[in-house]
């Protein structure tokens, strides 16, 4: 029997993540951001069919990139985890906080304890009832957890379109301005958008019970046009 | 409560009631026979009619236990989704549950799934919870329910009516349940005709659950004291709307004067 070689562990880890941000840097970005009348996620995504994004509970969204069976594999979880508290105890009792922090726990085990880190970076998203209590879980794929304010990018070319979006996005911005915004910030200066190439929905902060919602193309593109 | 995850050939998919049994979260049935020993709180009746834009459902707000009246205000009518209610007879806790379950296994399939069930698949969803429920009904905790909806796809109102197996009926015109059924189905057979609008659906209901009340001494009327009325609601293709408490107290007065004008005595 030969002993197998000695591998340090900080070259482990750093394979691993490597190996992790060269998958999510091969897909297409998405950013989410609040406004005021609740919380936009546009996605850059050309398929009508296999979303990025999409409802968890009433007043929780989520929204993954990277390799889709992955992440859509860690929303059914979700949804499950979600749909199974608001049963046992109450609807009010789901959150997206503790939400956050199973995916952080599921995403730092893969991490460490299985052969191929799981090659995503996730997004919780929950609309407060005032504009101050809305909250945006980031999650990468080591299991790091990170509360963001205001707006936030997931995916490839995060640093730069942080940068655009964070010149673009103004606190408390009506739905037209988050939307261009964000879209503007995905396809930065040299190329546009088009309505067919990103998904875009809300949490609405006034509505009762399930308040995701999918924006309609007409919207969308009432929106980039105007 | 930690993050579900199953391995792929053992993936429960969308069915949220199997995931609630592989959660342990289903209660036991009981042995032997519960109404021998316990008095069971029981729901009364309920009525579902087609109308021209859809479907009316209504239930009246009486629970009993044995020949006591347990609660004035249950409600027995209940959404189960955008487009479609369910309404209840029977044991009340089991068949409330019953609600709940269904209530999340069709949000729970539209959010793992992407879409929404059809109507008919909403139907023979809740058969199979019914007909799952059958060793508890064995011991005395039977529930009934009634299943309405505008089916989205074909523009029109539908109704479905249960028994205690599981076994589901389409019906075309109406449906009622629970043991006022008898009196409120032949007041809603007497007074239905083809398209009928809402406001004569709605009071068509009110009326065989009036009726209901008169004969049947677990099923209750509109109390007017207390400011009680029966639940209604229509689906129709705006979705499942409860008509609200002022209007059916004007509605209700309306009845009584019209069935003290039909008797030939004026209401004091």
């Amino acid at each position: 029997m030969t002993a197998p070689f000695y591998v340090a562990p900080e070259q482990m880890m750093k394979d691993r993540a490597d190996y992790a941000r060269k998958g999510i840097a091969r897909g297409r970005a998405l950013v989410a951001c609040t406004f005021d009348e609740g919380i936009l996620l546009c996605a850059e995504n050309p398929s009508r069919m296999l979303r990025k994004i999409s409802e968890i509970y009433d007043r929780i969204a989520f929204a993954g990139v990277g390799k889709y069976n992955e992440f859509d594999q860690l929303r059914i979880a979700g949804v499950r985890h979600a749909d199974l508290k608001g049963f046992s105890f109450s609807r009010e009792d789901v959150d997206a906080r503790s939400l956050a922090n199973q995916y952080a726990q599921m995403l730092g085990q893969v991490f460490t304890h299985e052969m191929k880190p799981m090659e995503v970076e996730i997004l919780v998203a929950e609309v407060g009832h005032e504009p101050g209590g809305d909250q945006l879980f980031h999650i990468l794929y080591d299991g790091t957890l990170i509360d963001e304010t205001g707006w936030c990018v997931l995916g490839g070319e995060a640093e730069a379109i942080g940068t655009r979006m964070g010149a673009a996005w103004v606190e408390g911005g009506t739905f037209a301005q988050a939307l261009s915004a964000a879209v503007g910030a995905l396809a930065g200066p040299e190329r546009t958008l088009g309505v067919g190439e990103v998904e875009v929905a809300v949490l609405d902060r006034d509505g009762t019970r399930r308040t995701f919602r999918r924006i309609e193309d007409d919207v969308v593109t009432a929106v980039l046009d105007g | 409560m930690n993050l579900p995850s199953f391995s792929v050939d053992d993936d429960p998919g969308p069915d949220f009631a199997a995931l609630v049994r592989r959660a342990g979260l289903s209660p036991a049935v009981p042995p032997g026979h519960v109404e021998s020993r316990l008095t069971i709180t029981h729901g009364t009746t309920c009525v579902a009619i087609r109308y021209a834009d859809g479907v009316v459902m209504a239930g009246d707000r009486r629970a009993t236990s044995g020949n006591l009246i347990s609660h004035r205000t249950i409600e027995k009518v209940f959404p189960a989704d955008r487009h479609s209610g369910v309404a209840i007879a029977g044991a009340a806790g089991p068949a409330v549950e019953m609600v709940r379950l269904f209530q999340l296994q069709l949000e729970h399939y539209e959010k793992v799934e992407g879409s929404p069930l059809s109507l008919e698949g909403k139907a023979n969803q809740l058969s199979q919870m019914v007909r799952n429920h059958l060793p508890a009904a064995m011991q005395g905790l039977a529930v009934v329910p009634i299943f309405a909806g505008y089916d989205t796809a074909r523009g029109a109102g539908r109704l479905f009516q249960y028994d205690v197996t599981g076994g589901r009926y389409e019906e075309f015109d109406h449906a009622s349940t629970g043991s006022g059924s008898l009196h409120a189905g032949t007041v809603v057979k007497m007074g239905w005709r083809d398209s009928l609008d809402a406001d004569a659906t709605v009071d068509l209901a009110l009326r065989a659950l009036y009726e209901a009340a008169d004969e049947d001494s677990a099923t209750g009327g509109p109390d007017l004291l207390r400011g009680i009325f029966p639940v209604v609601a229509t689906i129709s293709s705006d979705g499942f709307q409860r008509v609200d408490d002022d209007e059916l107290r004007a509605r209700c007065t309306a009845l009584l004067e019209r069935i003290a004008a039909e008797r030939g005595s004026a209401t004091s």
